[in-house]
């Protein structure tokens, strides 16, 4: 396990010196295949812990694996292994342009690399050099195209708001830190915090990681940042960076503060439902393949919040089954993610590298000329959508039957609120099956909208096995949920020592939280059923004759062939749901009627249509007048003379030599 | 767990699916020649939908050239999804195997699976009309879908179980009670029921008119066999709230134990229950118009609220008390 660890290391080490893409993806792959199997080893072994050779001398780096940091690892392995066999493929198109490969490969195999570390670490600086690590390389991938200056602004505006989360993720340890006498985790741990610094450290966590994981109204710099970076990264970065995050946030609040406070779930609870809604809804609005994918993450975020904060209610109130049930439902949700959303941003980058195209309004037709990625897109959306037998419902329902269990809370306020944030997740739930009815319909159904949507081709093999990988795992996770909550099963034990929670305690076919009685679902028989039925109807009318086919041109009300252009457009598609829920967005619609100069008879319209994200106007402009105005203020100190500065130091050392007698 | 999953059970399971399955139209027939009888028609036969149907499976199928292989295999993937719906509900007795397949929840993932093929169905052709069916049908799905849950959260938090079967037991065992919370529950489910099954004042099951159809424009292009399993599927949706209502909230009837003369009594009871909401839903559509379509967001929030008001109502009144 030991040299695992350390030759994850080595290979992350070696990956920036190989400049070639055909040593660099492979490498990769190696990375993620190990940290998939050291994760499993984890999850169903003992911890393993050790202290590297590395750091200062008075502070040893130690690393340690247990059953959280295992699943994570778990998950950052496969996402990495599907990306590696994906990239080579991907990046083909850019071995001729003006990027630099190597850049891409280096910063890579840093950012992979930094998210390893970040989850292995044992101790609150190597915790931050890691998490550090994997901010700044993932900047650089988020420049990767910096030509164009939205990209250049999207990259700084991540690079802000990373820094100004690991600052007071910094902080958050300082608290900690400060209380358990050292950096290691384990003094942290032991540490007894007065219930105020305990909130203090909590409320800096739940900040830093949340303006990570894109929690609403932190998330400006996702759906910026996400959709410019090259596909794959951005299947890394969705898939697995905003992951660590949450391990990140799982970690300093159940495992390190590790007592709750009913506020705190009730606060995490109401964020995430917010996001949840919000992102959804945002997401409906956009056209842009990739970012509509970034936004979604923002609502699958505030899911997997929704159950950590109903994980947190239910153990602070001395429900500890119901919390683990909690805590299970929020990683099976977030590995369901991982492994969905990257699906979904590969196939994305498998259709931007066919069409170059980046709007919705720009493709259609695609499952007729790319079927391979077309049906593993179906089912990343049929799993995102979370609808039964598909993973993302797995996790979906679990999160919904612990939100049920609130009836055993004594408080009358929160057996109100839970269930309407329950209702606010099948009411999010709902509309994301609509937002990817929309992007399927709209990308991959109907006619073609464009030559280049016309003229795409199968991408390479590579590209095909990745998503069908990642495509599988979608089905399995969602067949059979109760294998894989069975190995997650350590996961609580490990923190703080919660139960298990009984929800595989039927066997392998059912999912029975709390007990049979209560709730039961069977994926394996679900989907026996549905084939089952699909046989027999299909044998029913095919069985017996070749039955009759007959193709022809779609009716078109006599008025000759029907064009492209009389499909429901993407942003018609929506129009239903932006105006029932109009305030939630700044709309900028404007209707201009074109017509003759002579006869003033009306010869067009042209319609043009801004939607745009609240939290700017309301938050982060504010915030930035204010800095300006600040840094305006500061900069009178700044005359220029040598004789002033020269004076601020004579100043500056008086005043410290006053300090210290 | 194990002990009524027997080969009995499931036997019975199989045939309560089977006469679920195969009833729907004919709940269909009943419900047309009482619009007729109300509307000073002539009825058409009760079996007119058996008929329609096996004219339908007879028929040439004809397939846009524009049609993907999704178009083919929606109508199947809609029909399963349904007919699995079916086979979860207790119809005539409760305890059977197929309950503990998927509780409540699921039940309405389900509907929601049928619905999204539906609704890329509906867009595969490329022409207006289904993009337009299926942007409508999505919008008023994702509206009713909160109002449904939260309904069914009342009754789940009231009988301690999300499984229908269980929920039905404690009820019975309850006796006749009257609780407000319910007196919500049933109807904002209601509200929904509508909506959802594509009745009026929603949508129009027989209009063909573009500007206000919305199930009817997501299968315009459908045609043969394809088309019956659409509008069979469509059928059973309806039975599906029918029974769910029906048993949930007058449970009544229902066999407990798999005797044949509790089944028999079983099958009369929700017999006698379904001919008496299709009165119901027969008399609201001669009495209602249809509305605009932009009206039915002020619909779906009126079943939201009840359905609020019966969660606040079990909360204050009803736990503890």
């Amino acid at each position: 396990m030991l040299s695992l660890l350390s030759g994850l290391v080595g290979l992350g080490a070696s990956r920036y010196r190989s400049l070639l893409r055909l040593v660099c993806f492979p490498l990769l792959g190696l990375s993620g295949l190990a940290a998939a199997t050291g994760g499993l080893l984890v999850l169903t072994g003992d911890a393993v812990a050790a202290q590297l050779p590395l750091g200062l001398p008075w502070l040893p780096w130690s690393v340690r694996v247990d059953a959280l940091s295992g699943f994570i690892l778990l998950l950052i392995g496969v996402v990495v292994f599907a990306v590696a066999v994906f990239g080579p493929g991907y990046t083909r198109e850019f071995l001729h342009g003006r990027h630099s490969l190597s850049a891409l490969g280096v910063f890579t195999g840093l950012f992979v690399a930094g998210m390893q570390l970040v989850v292995i670490a044992d101790d609150a600086f190597m915790f931050m050099v890691a998490w550090e690590l994997m901010s700044l390389s993932s900047y650089f991938l988020v420049a990767f195209q910096h030509e164009n200056a939205a990209n250049r602004r999207a990259a700084f505006l991540y690079l802000l708001m990373a820094h100004v989360g690991g600052l007071a993720i910094l902080l958050g340890y300082g608290v900690l830190a400060a209380f358990g006498g050292g950096f290691t985790f384990e003094a942290m741990r032991a540490a007894e915090l007065p219930a105020l610094w305990a909130g203090v450290a909590f409320a800096l966590a739940f900040f830093g990681f949340g303006m990570k994981a894109g929690l609403v109204p932190l998330h400006a710099w996702l759906p910026e940042a996400h959709p410019v970076a090259p596909s794959h990264i951005s299947a890394l970065m969705s898939g697995v960076m905003l992951k660590v995050a949450i391990y990140g946030f799982v970690r300093v609040t159940f495992d390190l503060i590790g007592t709750l406070q009913v506020d705190w779930g009730v606060i995490v609870l109401l964020v995430g439902s917010v996001s949840a809604l919000l992102g959804v809804l945002y997401a409906m609005q956009q056209t842009d393949i990739k970012r509509l994918l970034a936004y979604s993450s923002i609502e699958n975020v505030g899911v997997i919040f929704m159950a950590l904060g109903l994980a947190m209610i239910f153990l602070a109130s001395g429900q500890p089954l119901l919390g683990s049930l909690g805590l299970i439902a929020a990683l099976y949700h977030a590995l369901n993610h991982a492994v969905f959303k990257s699906l979904l941003f590969l196939g994305a980058g498998a259709v931007i590298q066919q069409t170059h195209q980046h709007s919705l309004e720009h493709m259609g037709g695609l499952l007729k000329r790319l079927p391979y990625t077309g049906t593993f897109f179906l089912i990343g959306c049929l799993s995102i959508a979370s609808l039964p037998p598909f993973n993302g419902f797995a996790s979906e329902w679990l999160t919904l039957q612990t939100a049920l269990q609130g009836v055993v809370l004594e408080s009358g306020v929160l057996r109100i609120v839970i269930p309407v944030t329950a209702a606010m997740l099948a009411l999010t739930a709902a509309l994301g099956a609509m937002l990817f009815v929309r992007l399927y319909g709209i990308a991959f159904l109907g006619q073609p909208r464009t030559r280049q949507a016309r003229q795409a081709h199968l991408p390479s093999f590579g590209m095909r096995a990745a998503q069908g990988l990642l495509a599988v795992l979608c089905l399995l996770l969602g067949v059979l949920p109760a294998l894989a909550i069975d190995v997650m099963g350590a996961i609580p034990q490990s923190l703080g020592g919660l139960p298990e929670p009984g929800i595989t305690g039927e066997g392998w076919l059912w999912l029975t939280p709390v007990s049979p009685a209560v709730a039961s679902y069977s994926a394996p028989l679900v989907l026996l059923g549905l084939g089952l039925t699909w046989g027999l109807f299909y044998l029913l009318l095919h069985g017996r004759k070749e039955q009759p086919l007959r193709r022809v041109h779609p009716w078109d009300c006599g008025f000759g062939p029907l064009s492209p252009r009389m499909q429901y457009t993407a942003t018609a598609f929506a129009q239903p749901v932006r105006r029932i829920f109009q305030p939630v967005w700044q709309l900028d619609e404007k209707v201009e009627r074109l017509s003759d100069d002579k006869s003033s008879q009306l010869t067009g319209l042209r319609h043009q249509l801004l939607v745009t994200d609240r939290s700017w106007g309301l938050l982060y402009e504010p915030i930035g007048r204010w800095v300006l105005r600040a840094a305006r203020r500061l900069a009178l100190l700044q005359s220029g003379n040598i004789r002033t500065y020269l004076s601020y130091s004579f100043f500056t050392l008086l005043f410290l030599l006053w300090l210290i007698t | 767990m194990a002990d009524y999953l027997t080969l009995q059970g499931w036997l019975l399971a199989l045939l309560q699916t089977a006469l679920f399955v195969t009833a729907a139209p004919l709940l269909v027939g009943w419900l047309r020649l009482l619009k007729a009888r109300l509307q000073n028609r002539s009825a058409p036969a009760l079996t007119q939908p058996y008929r329609d149907l096996s004219k339908l499976f007879r028929k040439e199928v004809i397939v846009a050239d524009t049609a993907s292989p999704l178009f083919r295999a929606a109508p199947y993937v809609v029909f399963s999804a349904t007919v699995v719906t079916a086979a979860v509900i207790p119809l005539l007795a409760v305890h059977l195997p197929t309950a503990a397949i998927a509780d409540v929840i699921v039940l309405v993932g389900f509907l929601a699976l049928a619905r999204f093929f539906l609704a890329l169905a509906g867009m595969d052709v490329g022409t207006a009309f289904g993009g337009m069916g299926s942007s409508r049908e999505m919008t008023i799905a994702s509206l009713a879908e909160p109002a449904m849950l939260m309904a069914i959260f009342t009754l789940t938090m009231t009988a301690q179980s999300s499984n229908i079967s269980h929920a039905i037991d404690f009820l019975l065992a309850q006796g006749l009670v009257l609780r407000p919370s319910f007196m919500f529950a049933l109807l904002a489910l209601l509200l929904v029921a509508v909506a959802e099954t594509g009745r009026i004042p929603v949508d129009n099951p027989t209009t063909h008119l573009e500007l206000t159809m919305v199930h009817e424009a997501m299968i315009l292009e459908y045609s043969g066999r394809h088309l019956a399993l659409m509008e069979w599927a469509a059928q059973l949706k309806l039975m599906i709230y029918g029974v769910l209502i029906a048993n949930i909230f007058f449970p009544w009837g229902i066999a407990v134990e798999s005797t044949p003369t509790a089944l028999l009594l079983g099958l009369a009871a929700i017999t006698g229950k379904l001919m008496l909401l299709c009165v119901v839903l027969a008399v609201a559509e001669t009495a209602l118009a249809k509305m605009r379509l932009f009206r039915v967001p002020g619909y779906l929030n009126l079943a939201f609220l009840f359905a609020l008001l019966g969660m606040l109502s079990h909360v204050i009144l009803e736990v503890g008390a």
